[in-house]
């Protein structure tokens, strides 16, 4: 059964240094509050899976969480290059970063590989290309039984993944809706799962099929309003498209980034200490 | 009657109009997704526009600005999760043409949106692959648009990212793609189609007021010229208002017009 929590306990039981991490949400429902709280604490050579490592781990590669990134894509989303991803890995700033470059098909099959408690994922992919050569994990196997080559994969099997998620009720069962991404696959294929909501209900009222992690398969389930943003959540608010260009100025420059994370993570207590810093225009004109 | 245009809105309508009505066509973000919605807005109404981040029949009101915008959700027949995307929808054979960008291509169609420099220590680290490699792969058909210069349009790829015609010829069937890959590039400057047996690139059409040396000044390659080299057909007033109208729908709601990426 799923505990509810703080986000600072829950990531001081779950997320410990060295861990393999997943914090998934495909451009909607990101956990950026998590993403700061780990950073808060201080994480060390954690290696971080996304798919699109987003500003959420631009922030945690630029504050020096991280030794490992495996991606499919990394840029900013309608703005450009993720600086600091691209700092650590032309310059080995703040520290080295290892990569590991996957496409979004295998990295999507990859997790339900996991999910479903498999070693490996297969798909139509990769034929041609080069990543073969730069990655020795993407690999080939024959069908037994039609003796086409398909690329096969490893699977994705994080100790941690950390989702965000509309609601969830008393009891910890979690509903997401709209673009939910790979964050079902991302949880079941996790040796535990952190969930923040947006709100705690009563009950989900949710419709039969809806997308629905059941208590059981959650660690802990902290209520975080507006835990997703910069990215957006469906239903409750938009995403913050100036942010998101506005970063590209902050993270551009190592001192700026430094004095951002300082003064909006470092100094913050939590999320709410930090979305009230998003509102205060003094504190806007200093750092954007 | 012909109105004033740039050369970008040429590029963004001529490769519109290269998108058939129903044709279900998987969407890359920025100048892709510009097209294909201008094509939806004119003579296309029936395309099925499908993102990577799951919604299926998307009808975006103003550009999504992102991948995964609430908007291409809230107005898709349906949104389902990205494995079900990648391997139900575009490795099911279900989709008719990609739409991709890309940050280089060679003379063959390959595309490379991963490094410039040696893969280890990068002159440029660009995004990756993203869903590109498979959409180029399995799509029946893709089509690239790209604004063209001599950083772009490149004679060799420090790497392949996504596989055009691989180095020409059979080479592409021979590796057993199941698509059959690029059937065309729309730059800013014109148009570039396969040559039937050798892949190769070549210039199809020039859009209006470019010429030849424009476009060899602009291409890494001794680009070849076809033997029936037409002029595109310029943007029509309707196709123009309606693009400039959903950049300005799109500016309003974002500030910035879309397809900046």
């Amino acid at each position: 059964m799923a505990e509810w929590a703080s986000l600072s306990e829950a990531v001081a039981a779950h997320v410990h240094d060295g861990d393999t991490i997943a914090m998934e949400g495909f451009t909607h429902l990101i956990p950026f509050a998590a993403g700061h709280e780990i950073i808060r604490q201080g994480r060390r050579r954690l290696s971080l899976i996304r798919m699109t490592p987003d500003l959420i781990y631009d922030q945690l590669i630029g504050a020096g969480c991280a030794s490992k990134l495996t991606f499919s894509w990394g840029g900013n989303p309608g703005v450009g290059s993720l600086h600091r991803f691209r700092d650590a890995v032309e310059n080995d700033w703040p520290v080295p970063l290892d990569i590991e470059e996957r496409s979004h098909s295998d990295l999507a099959n990859a997790y339900v590989a996991g999910a479903a408690n498999l070693p490996f994922a297969v798909l139509r992919g990769y034929k041609g290309s080069d990543f073969a050569r730069v990655n020795d994990k993407i690999r080939s196997v024959t069908c037994p039984f039609t003796g086409e080559v398909l690329a096969a994969t490893p699977a994705v099997r994080p100790d941690v993944a950390v989702i965000h998620a509309q609601k969830a009720d008393w009891k910890g069962n979690v509903l997401l809706w709209g673009i939910i991404g790979v964050q079902k696959e991302a949880v079941l294929a996790a040796k535990r799962a952190i969930v923040t909501v947006e709100e705690r209900v009563r009950t989900l009222d949710a419709p039969p099929n809806a997308c629905i992690l059941p208590s059981w398969v959650v660690a802990s389930v902290c209520e975080v309003p507006r835990g997703a943003t910069p990215s957006y959540a469906h239903g409750y608010y938009e995403r913050d498209n100036s942010f998101y260009r506005a970063w590209d100025g902050i993270s551009r420059d190592r001192e700026r980034f430094s004095a951002w994370l300082n003064r909006h993570v470092h100094k913050t207590q939590d999320f709410k200490e930090y979305l009230s810093l998003q509102n205060d225009p003094k504190v806007q004109a200093v750092y954007q | 009657m012909t109105a004033a245009y740039t050369s970008d809105e040429m590029m963004t309508v001529a490769a519109a109009r290269m998108l058939r009505n129903s044709a279900v066509c998987f969407v890359g973000i920025g100048l892709p997704s510009t097209a294909a919605n201008l094509a939806r807005l004119t003579h296309a109404p029936d395309a099925v526009l499908i993102y990577e981040s799951g919604p299926i029949g998307a009808k975006p009101s103003v550009l999504p600005l992102s991948i995964g915008d609430g908007n291409l959700a809230e107005t898709a027949d349906t949104v389902v999760s990205t494995p079900e995307i990648f391997r139900y929808w575009l490795q099911g054979g279900r989709i008719d043409v990609g739409f991709l960008g890309a940050a280089q291509l060679d003379r063959f169609a390959n595309i490379n949106t991963t490094v410039v420099g040696p893969y280890k220590k990068p002159k440029v680290r660009l995004p990756g692959a993203g869903g590109a490699p498979e959409i180029s792969s399995s799509a029946k058909e893709v089509l690239i648009i790209i604004k063209q210069s001599k950083r772009t349009l490149v004679d060799k790829l420090d790497f392949i990212t996504s596989v055009g015609f691989l180095n020409g010829g059979d080479a592409r069937e021979k590796a057993g793609l199941p698509g059959k890959g690029p059937v065309a590039v729309i730059t800013d400057l014109c148009i570039l189609c396969p040559h039937p047996e050798t892949r190769e690139l070549e210039v199809t059409t020039i859009h209006p007021g470019v010429d030849r040396g424009m476009i060899i000044g602009s291409t890494g390659w001794q680009i070849r010229f076809a033997s029936e080299c037409g002029v595109t057909e310029p943007p029509r007033a309707q196709e123009l208002q309606v693009l400039r109208d959903l950049k300005e729908r799109t500016a309003a709601a974002h500030g910035v017009q879309g397809d900046a990426a």
